[in-house]
């Protein structure tokens, strides 16, 4: 029968094709030496001088160079050179002009000077904006839109081009940071710091009123005081006072190089109008350039062949050479010679394709929670039997954030540092059973924060001497949440004896300002509304949409809301901030969502906020920081909630792994074993020809009683 | 014809407005430029001075509506209503919020979408058509009964579980195409396939019931029963004389839906990784894009409007009795 041949010559050619019918990357790429990986949400900006999200410093971070990195395997996170000889040390100067000590006090110091100096023979990628001629002018620098007809990528250019990093690409990139049509997130940030910068705004705005539209201006035309050229290879960065948190900021794709002939080449008419553009083809000196973006669906970074050679490093912290993290010690970077990216915006596909060893690593989504790890007898998190038997490996980290819900200080009823508002926090403080939230709402995925500081930051401080003595105990060991009964004490003391006020007998009512309040959110809230009842507190929910939630945080028109945050850089002062009176949301816009305000603590901010965790005066700091700490931790602004643990996964033949919150220029150390994979993809995804057999069988079966029905219908006499 | 046809698209011009004015009205009760410009910034470090950067950099400096401190026409004109709006009626979408440009964005994008909901499409009818003539065919019989519970029981089963439990069944556990992906050239077949198919046999209860009944009316009509005294086979009465006099309904439903396979499928590029223009719809609407929901809904207007006049043509060729005037 013809439809017989059919099916068996389907199978066959099933069959023929190999044996990972099911493998979604091209035939060619088999078996190269390529990582494979996922991004959920599409990179709005690639361009260094706006680009700050999780999505998009996955890929810039390893495409531009800043001066500085974070040590790959040192824990605490260390800086090290990058495309820097050393990492700055600055240097102090008073408002005359003259040196002083690095122990200066920072009240004394007028500027701060960070000088950097580029190890020489560093080059970019190859790119068509260096592409030159013979007599050195550049090919592509008078571009229209007739000639860029046909052109729709970068790669459609005939000639590219590379030349050596220099010091004024360097310099270039910051000026950019206040360009008038380019939004940089750190813009005021900086403005505040960089010598001359805000006024550099200023100028730049102007002059880009007297431009086209798509005009290029050509910032080389303008002086910024506080960054200037001292050779080829050196600058030099001015701030006002003194900051030792720019160190970290050195380290971020926002001082990253651009050349002027790239901004040139990317400003020329019509190639906005194509996408090209910066944001859309980066150009970097980094291991890795972009060669695929299609952040609807596959973006890829291949090995720059200009790259200027790194080594693995050889040392790192304890444990790390037990878990195999210094074999590859001294061995030249990167490894890998690609990297292809897919989007992914389900996490059932993503999941399903990490199993069947599409993709090289995984995090671990709730749907797929209960399928990649346990809990072990002593609370300790395991691998699943189905996990382990494919040599799944589980990396977890406690992350450099906090999840919190403010109390607004300017609220008559929670707000303020009265006795008894501060009772009331407390109380609430207590009731509010974070272990618990942790352990049912997000698989133990988290730890009970103690403070606004994470582990891993300086100041934390684990064990008994860490704990919040308002809502824990130390008891055999541990920490132990008060008995509800102390909550209700204090409760009563603050004026609220069983949440009835104690003088009209009004009942106690709170409201929680949050996001979202779909069905996920609803049992979240049902239990946290079941611990304000604790307290005979009855809280009633305000859910909306975010713009909405934002709006009311900024108006201070909240009374409790949830609220988060992750660290830009290594340091308290990154945390400490969110509660420092000069960051109030309402009183200034800043970051201060709670309005919290206390002398005390602010004093205690500002001596901190401006010392080094290293050298001698770290353990000044250290003990500064704590008494801050404890002034938080009395006045209660907060409920300090948790703080996040990542949990991802990882396949055997995926090696140098290292859980790294804060430098994200990782893909340059890892390593795989591509047979190991390959190996494993065969075995694992062998196609089930069966059912298509029996498919067509079903078919032939529902087909063949309609077939001889119909012959026996039209054979049959008419009744 | 000609002269409807245009006269039709002279009533479209009212009507796209119309649209064009609400979908502009609803985005900016819900949003106002001030969270567009936070939504683009980011959350960290969003200063009011980059705020109103952004909004004067985009056009959302203006009042939405009226500008009562403009003079003359200025009044209109120097609106953000005014200056969104005009340039999309000459086609030109101009650029997203992220800064790119919208129209490159879409023609990039309708190649995947199509490839998708064109085969979904063409098979679909197909396969939904012949299964609601053989239940015609047997209409009373066992096989019509079961064959329309089985249509009533698929159409009562989400898209979803279909989208998810063809992923589990046919590339996780028998592992025969990819999950989800694109890719195109040669290999593009095995991304298509899956979702093809899911689309098809989720399509097939509903549209196959609604057909059945179209035919079942039409089969007891008077010149099915001359054609069957003629004595032809109970096929060529089908499919010759049933099926060519049901058309009319069938188009109405089916033409109109061909331009909008443009648009995509927002569930099935979602779970399938296809980089469509459903999947560029929703991250819009996520991303509060209002440029790229406004251009969206703008497209889809036209298209909708271009199904019904197609419609209306089509009527013509099943039915020469209609004639436009």
């Amino acid at each position: 029968m013809p439809f017989l041949r059919l099916v068996f010559l389907s199978l066959l050619l099933l069959t023929a094709c190999g044996s990972e019918q099911n493998d979604p990357y091209p035939l060619g790429e088999r078996g190269g030496n390529i990582l494979y990986a996922a991004f959920t949400e599409r990179p709005k900006h690639l361009d260094p001088v706006q680009s700050y999200s999780e999505d998009e410093i996955a890929f810039t971070a390893q495409i531009y160079e800043p001066p500085l990195q974070y040590h790959y395997l040192r824990r605490p996170y260390a800086l090290v050179p990058a495309t820097g000889e050393t990492v700055p040390v600055a240097r102090y100067y008073d408002a005359q002009g003259r040196e002083l000590p690095a122990d200066a006090p920072a009240a004394s110091i007028a500027s701060s000077v960070y000088e950097i100096r580029l190890r020489p023979g560093i080059r970019y990628q190859p790119h068509p904006a260096f592409a030159v001629d013979d007599a050195g002018h550049p090919w592509y620098d008078r571009l229209d839109r007739e000639q860029l007809r046909g052109i729709d990528k970068v790669a459609d250019f005939a000639k590219t081009g590379s030349r050596e990093l220099l010091a004024d690409d360097y310099i270039y990139q910051i000026k950019r940071l206040a360009h008038p049509r380019l939004h940089s997130p750190i813009f005021s940030l900086m403005a505040e710091r960089i010598v001359g910068l805000r006024e550099l705004g200023a100028t730049l705005r102007t002059a880009a009123k007297t431009l086209p539209a798509d005009g290029w201006l050509d910032l080389d035309r303008f002086q910024l005081p506080g960054v200037t050229r001292v050779d080829s290879h050196t600058y030099r960065i001015v701030l006002h006072g003194k900051y030792p948190q720019f160190a970290y900021w050195l380290a971020m794709p926002f001082f990253a190089p651009v050349p002027r002939e790239v901004d040139r080449f990317y400003s020329q008419p019509g190639m906005a109008e194509k996408n090209l553009t910066l944001d859309w083809y980066p150009v970097g000196t980094g291991p890795f350039m972009l060669t695929e973006n299609n952040p609807n669906s596959r973006m890829v970074l291949e090995r720059n062949p200009n790259f200027h050679g790194e080594s693995y490093p050889c040392d790192g912290e304890a444990g790390d050479r037990a878990a195999g993290l210094l074999d590859d010690c001294g061995k030249a970077l990167p490894f890998i010679d690609k990297a292809v990216y897919s989007r992914e915006k389900e996490s059932i596909p993503y999941w399903n394709k990490f199993l069947q060893g599409y993709y090289d690593a995984s995090g671990i989504s709730s749907d797929s929670y209960d399928q990649a790890v346990r809990l072990g007898v002593g609370g300790d998190v395991q691998l699943t039997d189905e996990m382990r038997e494919k040599g799944i490996r589980l990396l977890t980290s406690v992350r450099p954030s906090i999840f919190y819900q403010g109390f607004n200080m300017l609220d008559p009823v929670v707000g303020g540092l009265s006795e008894s508002a501060t009772k009331l926090r407390q109380a609430v403080s207590i009731a509010i059973d974070q272990e618990e939230f942790i352990s049912i709402f997000m698989n133990g995925r988290g730890i009970a924060a103690n403070s606004p500081l994470p582990p891993g930051i300086f100041g934390f401080v684990d064990g008994e001497a860490g704990i919040n003595p308002v809502v824990y105990d130390w008891v055999d060991g541990q920490a132990r949440r008060k008995p509800i009964e102390v909550a209700k004490k204090l409760l009563a003391e603050a004026g609220w004896p069983n949440g009835r006020n104690a003088r009209s007998g009004e009942p106690l009512v709170l409201y929680l300002d949050t996001t979202g309040g779909g069905m996920g959110d609803k049992s979240r809230l049902d239990w946290l509304t079941r611990q304000f009842a604790k307290l005979d507190i009855q809280l009633v929910v305000r859910s909306t949409d975010y713009n909405r939630f934002q709006n009311k945080v900024r108006k201070g028109a909240v009374q409790l809301f949830y609220m988060g945050w992750n660290a830009d850089y290594p340091d308290p002062e990154n945390f400490l901030f969110l509660l420092a009176g000069s960051e109030g949301k309402v009183a200034t816009g800043g970051e201060n969502g709670a309005n919290y305000v206390n002398p005390e603590f602010d004093r205690l901010f500002e001596q901190m906020k401006n010392m080094e965790s290293s050298g001698p005066r770290g353990a000044e700091r250290l003990a500064i920081i704590r008494q801050a700490v404890a002034v938080l931790q009395r006045d209660a602004p907060w409920i300090y909630g948790f703080h996040p643990k990542n949990y991802t996964l990882g396949h055997v033949w995926l090696h140098n792994r290292k859980p790294t919150d804060m430098g994200n220029n990782t893909l340059k150390y890892q390593r795989i074993d591509v047979a190991a994979r390959q190996e494993s993809r065969q075995a694992w995804n062998r196609p089930v020809l069966w059912p298509l057999a029996a498919m067509a069988a079903g078919l032939l079966l529902l087909v063949l009683p309609a077939a001889v029905g119909y012959r026996r219908r039209e054979r049959g006499t008419a009744r | 014809m000609l002269a409807y046809i245009v006269r039709r698209l002279f009533y479209a011009l009212p009507i796209l407005l119309g649209v064009n004015l609400l979908t502009f009205a609803l985005f900016f009760v819900v949003n106002t430029p001030d969270d567009m410009a936070r939504m683009q910034l980011g959350v960290k470090r969003v200063t009011p001075e980059a705020i109103a950067k952004w909004k004067a950099d985009r056009g959302y400096d203006k009042p939405l509506f009226v500008n009562a401190a403009a003079s003359g026409s200025g009044v209109l004109t120097e609106t953000i209503f005014f200056g969104k709006s005009a340039r999309m009626f000459a086609g030109d979408f101009g650029r997203a919020e992220d800064g790119r440009d919208i129209a490159r964005e879409i023609a990039s994008r309708m190649g995947p979408s199509l490839a998708i909901a064109l085969p979904n499409f063409a098979i679909g009818l197909l396969v939904t058509v012949s299964f609601a003539l053989l239940l015609t065919f047997f209409r009373a019989t066992y096989l019509d009964f079961w064959g329309v519970v089985l249509c009533v029981a698929m159409m009562s089963i989400s898209t979803l579980f279909y989208i998810i439990g063809g992923q589990y069944l046919v590339s996780k556990v028998w592992r025969l195409v990819p999950i989800s992906g694109y890719g195109g050239g040669v290999e593009a077949w095995k991304f298509v396939i899956l979702p093809v198919a899911i689309g098809v046999v989720a399509g097939i209860g509903s549209s196959a019931r609604w057909y059945r009944t179209i035919f079942i009316e039409e089969i007891g009509k008077d010149y099915v029963r001359t054609a069957r005294a003629k004595g032809l086979a109970e096929a060529a009465v089908l499919f010759r004389h049933v099926l060519r006099n049901a058309m009319i309904p069938i188009l109405t439903g089916v033409v109109v839906v061909i331009p909008l396979l443009f648009m995509g499928s927002l569930l099935s590029e979602s779970f399938f990784g296809i980089p469509g223009l459903g999947s560029y719809t929703i991250d819009a609407i996520k991303a509060q894009d209002f440029a790229v929901v406004r251009a969206m809904v703008f497209i889809g207007s036209v298209l909708y409007i271009a199904g019904l006049i197609l419609t209306d043509i089509s009527y013509t060729f099943v039915d020469p009795r209609i004639r436009f005037h």
